[in-house]
């Protein structure tokens, strides 16, 4: 079963990615519609009502986000974040390389209705096929008169760049974002103020993330109503989950917000495979606590999720399976950390740095009696004491794993080897 | 400096005019070139951009994408994050690292590969998944190191 309900409607259409096609399928009659019966202030009414919730990690309502500009007759810029780098998430990969004027439309529109006259896609690096079709998919965009001066004789204006970061996940990070969008070193900004007030070049700057913005032509086509049909009051719409681990199909699916951990894993994602049993699951990126399998029937809204102990953050749901050895999986997740912190403030450069140090050495045996509560020692020294949330993020599983496999952390240490022989590759021993 | 170069300059300062914004679309592209970039490339990129030595220095070196090292004509990024540790990714570096007889991070003598560690791709679909000159190869089990090292790749 792949269902696919919305933005990932046209996931199988062949060459869905050109202008000629994505017509054929309805596209941009969105924007024919926004131009010309809406008025800016009501398309930012029109998606307060809908309920769209940030999809980059935060969860934070976007009409309400848009609401913040200042009216002031600045520039005002719209910054859409495709950097996505948070291990276990791989949903705006999908939405840029396969369906590129979906999210370039969504842009167009947003950028109206916040009154934007330039928008920029930050996208990862690594995102090299990605930036390409998106490029490309602008190119088709301005010769169609979606883009360039008085688009569709409206009176609206809009360039759209593209811009390619190098390899740096704190990027991700709004404030490190626009300055790697401005020449610099991703290194996060103080904020307030926030990139509403003082964003890009110092304007006031809307970052939202592709699926987010991917969601808003939706909207328009169906209304606020529509989106607010599914889901829950607070959570609304639709969600793009990434599972990956030992699941028979791992993929993308779109579900309606809600829906069962469960329902996600065992029929979206086809089931655990062959003789493999739940360990725990990350529900939302590298960066939330885990969850154990009796917390497998919590609905995936962010209310829910938060509830039972952890954040449905980016969507990026990874599936841990009986196999995995939990203090290897925590050291991998803390190395990401300290490979990707920008080195800014202490807490986080030196934290991880240690943290990952006493995990490997707690994997490979040589651990001892005091190292857990060391390394409870110091997160509590990092928590809430970072510059960034990035320092934070580091803690989430670590801390969660320790707590709900305090026994397999200590027969590391007792039996001064792995107990699970870090048997995470079937067919090898090493 | 290479002649063309002042051109590409001249265009990402066009397309990016405010603030230092040209300076990482000019390292993609005369990196893209060269494969690397030199200390001397650095100077010269700082010339035509008319910022300081120290600073291009200093960007460059924050991504882990712009090479401050010659590299192979390959470049394999092979994820070892934790979704493609599950799938094997750590066993693929192992024989990836017996194969071409060097160690994560380094260059092959000949200099046909370079091997490189990355975080997590945003391709956990993939798992376990590399890039070759940051392009896509994936899902690659262990057992298919030597496909891996084979394939063709556009640049
Ligand atoms: C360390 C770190 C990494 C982040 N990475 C991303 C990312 O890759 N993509 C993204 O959209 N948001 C990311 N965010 C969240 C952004 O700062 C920002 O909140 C988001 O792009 C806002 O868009 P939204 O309101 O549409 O979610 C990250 C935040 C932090 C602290
Ligand atoms: S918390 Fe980490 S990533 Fe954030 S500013 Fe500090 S060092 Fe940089
Ligand atoms: S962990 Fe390898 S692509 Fe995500």
């Amino acid at each position: 079963m792949s269902q696919t309900f919305y933005l990932l409607r046209n996931r199988e259409v062949p060459q869905i990615g050109h202008m000629d096609v994505y017509r054929e399928h309805g596209g941009y009659d969105a924007l024919k519609k926004s131009l010309a019966e809406f008025e800016p202030e009501q398309l930012v009414d029109l998606v307060k009502r809908s309920g769209l919730r940030g999809r980059g990690g935060a969860g934070f309502p976007t009409g309400v986000k848009w609401g913040f500009l200042p009216k002031d007759g600045r520039p005002r810029y719209l910054v859409v974040n495709s950097d996505e780098a948070e291990p276990g998430t791989f949903k705006d990969r999908e939405l840029i390389e396969n369906n590129p004027h979906q999210l370039i439309e969504g842009m167009i529109i947003s950028s109206y209705a916040i009154g934007a006259g330039q928008a920029y896609v930050y996208c990862r690096g690594e995102f090299l096929k990605g930036s390409e079709e998106l490029a490309r998919a602008v190119k088709e965009a301005y010769a169609a008169g979606f883009l360039g001066e008085n688009i569709l004789g409206s009176g609206f204006s809009l360039d759209i760049f593209v811009y390619r970061g190098a390899g740096a996940y704190i990027c991700g990070e709004e404030s490190a974002l626009l300055e790697s969008l401005e020449g610099r070193r991703g290194n996060p900004r103080l904020k307030p103020p926030f990139p509403a007030v003082a964003g890009l070049y110092g304007m006031p700057t809307i970052v939202n993330n592709v699926e987010t913005i991917t969601n808003v032509p939706a909207i328009v086509t169906h209304g606020a109503e529509w989106y607010t049909s599914m889901g829950t009051e607070k959570s609304p719409g639709l969600k793009i989950m990434s599972v990956s681990g030992k699941v028979n199909r791992p993929g993308n699916y779109e579900i309606p917000l809600a829906t069962p951990l469960r329902t996600l894993i065992e029929e979206y994602a086809g089931g655990m495979q062959e003789g493999r049993s739940i360990k725990c699951v990350i529900p939302g990126g590298s960066s939330v606590p885990l969850l154990m399998p009796d917390k497998l029937d919590t609905p995936l809204d962010y209310e829910s999720v938060l509830q039972a102990g952890s954040m449905l953050g980016s969507g990026g749901c990874i599936v841990l399976d009986d196999t995995v050895c939990i203090v290897r999986a925590a050291a991998r997740l803390v190395k990401f950390y300290r490979e990707e912190s920008c080195g800014k403030c202490t807490p986080c450069r030196e934290g991880t740095y240690w943290m990952t140090d006493v995990l490997d050495r707690i994997e490979a045996g040589a651990g001892n009696e005091a190292d857990l509560d060391m390394l409870l020692d110091i997160a509590d020294n990092m928590n809430g004491k970072c510059f960034c949330p990035l320092g934070d993020a580091s803690l989430g599983f670590m801390v969660s794993a320790i707590k709900h496999f305090r026994d397999e952390f200590e027969a590391h240490v007792r039996e001064h080897r792995c107990p699970l022989g870090a048997k995470v590759y079937d067919t090898v021993n090493y | 400096m290479k002649p063309e170069w002042k051109e590409w300059a001249q265009e990402a300062k066009a397309e990016f005019p405010k603030a230092n914004s040209a300076l990482l679309p000019l390292l993609h592209r005369i990196q893209r070139a060269e494969g690397w970039l030199a200390p001397e490339t650095l100077s010269d990129v700082a010339e035509l951009l008319n910022l300081p030595v120290q600073y291009v220095e200093s960007v460059a070196s924050f991504y882990s994408l712009y090479f401050k090292q010659p590299v192979g004509k390959k470049v394999v990024h092979v994820c070892v994050g934790l979704s493609c540790m599950l799938a094997g990714s750590d066993e693929l570096m192992h024989r990836l690292e017996e194969k071409l007889g060097v160690s994560q991070g380094q260059t092959t003598p000949d200099g046909a590969y370079t091997l490189l560690e990355a975080e997590c791709l945003a391709a956990c679909d993939l798992a376990p998944v590399a890039q070759v000159n940051l392009r896509y190869k994936g899902p690659v089990p262990p057992e298919k190191a030597d496909e891996l090292l084979k394939e063709e790749v556009s640049s």
